[in-house]
């Protein structure tokens, strides 16, 4: 199925949890939170949580701010 | 005079007035070393995307290890479903019911939307976080953003990163009037120290920039002469500035002045 994984185009296994998806693109032992189309997804729901086709997908970091 | 006694918010005793933001710096280091010359009392910080490098990760890493409480921000946001997305992410990240509530209605100046604004400070104030709005000088937003439970606001002296000082003097004494109770920061828009302690002489109680400092000849200077003026600001306004008058008046006594001819 077809996501967009911050702001990209991405092709990924059918049903995909949010876990395996941060594990698959190398964000598993990182410090990140998640938005699924535009809604907080909590660690908590990420073990469960799978993906549609169509997704949008936003994966953020600490950064610079003012 | 009595010592000044902290800002303190949600029993976190902040160790100054000057509030200081992390992006924009020559390098990582000029940061810590600006932020250790400055001693803040807390800095700010954002979310963005993540690359499989990580680069957010070495980030985080610096700012941890300074000790400072972090103000994560949601700076860009133009909505507020934005903004309240990017506020529950950054809980998570920064484990910090603060947040620093930024939803911008305009490309060009930056101007905080204080209709969207307050829409999400109600419904972020709802889910438990301790909402810094980032506003615009307005009264009556002050007053609704205090009704729906703010007792932090955050008006802007000038546009972000323009470094005018304070656009409109008379409008943020006005809101120290008003707003006794609350904790009242100037935040965006200085430029040079003296503005942050002409924020603190008028009963501020604290200062919030970045790109004064970051985008300084030697920002690790001039975050140190922030803080002196931060400090003189406040020590003023503590001591008590006299009324402007129009007349002059003698500083020096008449009493026994020679040559003086009575009558």
């Amino acid at each position: 199925m077809n996501i967009t994984l911050n702001g990209s185009p991405e092709t990924v296994t059918d049903g995909m949890t949010i876990a395996a998806l941060l594990q698959d693109k190398g964000y598993g032992d990182k410090l990140v939170a998640v938005a699924v189309n535009g809604a907080f997804t909590p660690k908590s729901t990420r073990e469960e949580q799978t993906l549609s086709d169509g997704d949008t997908v936003e994966i953020v970091a600490p950064m610079q701010g003012g | 005079m009595t010592p000044d006694t902290p800002l303190i918010i949600d029993d976190i005793t902040l160790q100054s007035r000057l509030f200081l933001g992390t992006a924009g710096y020559p390098s990582p280091d000029i940061l810590r070393q600006a932020i250790e010359a400055s001693n803040p009392g807390l800095i700010t910080v954002s979310l963005r995307r993540e690359n499989a490098a990580g680069k957010g990760q070495d980030f985080w890493g610096i700012i941890k290890d300074m000790n400072v409480p972090v103000l994560p921000n949601t700076a860009g946001c133009f909505t507020a479903q934005e903004a309240i997305t990017t506020a529950e992410m950054a809980r998570e990240v920064f484990e910090t019911n603060w947040i620093k509530l930024e939803v911008i209605g305009d490309d060009y100046l930056l101007n905080p939307d204080p209709f969207d604004l307050l829409k999400a400070a109600e419904a972020l104030t709802n889910k438990g976080f301790n909402v810094f709005p980032y506003m615009t000088d307005d009264l009556i937003l002050a007053q609704r953003l205090s009704d729906i439970g703010c007792k932090i606001l955050m008006p802007w002296g000038a546009p972000i990163g323009s470094g005018k000082g304070l656009n409109n003097p008379y409008a943020l004494q006005t809101m120290r009037d008003r707003f006794t109770g609350h904790t009242l920061v100037v935040d965006a828009g200085l430029g040079a120290p003296s503005h942050a302690a002409q924020a603190m002489e008028m009963g501020f109680d604290a200062v919030l920039l970045n790109t004064a400092v970051s985008k300084a000849a030697d920002p690790v200077a001039m975050a140190r002469a922030f803080a002196q003026a931060t400090t003189a600001g406040r020590s003023a306004f503590r001591a008590g500035i006299i009324a402007p008058q129009s007349s002059a008046r003698a500083s020096t006594p008449m009493l026994d002045k020679p040559f003086w001819h009575q009558g």
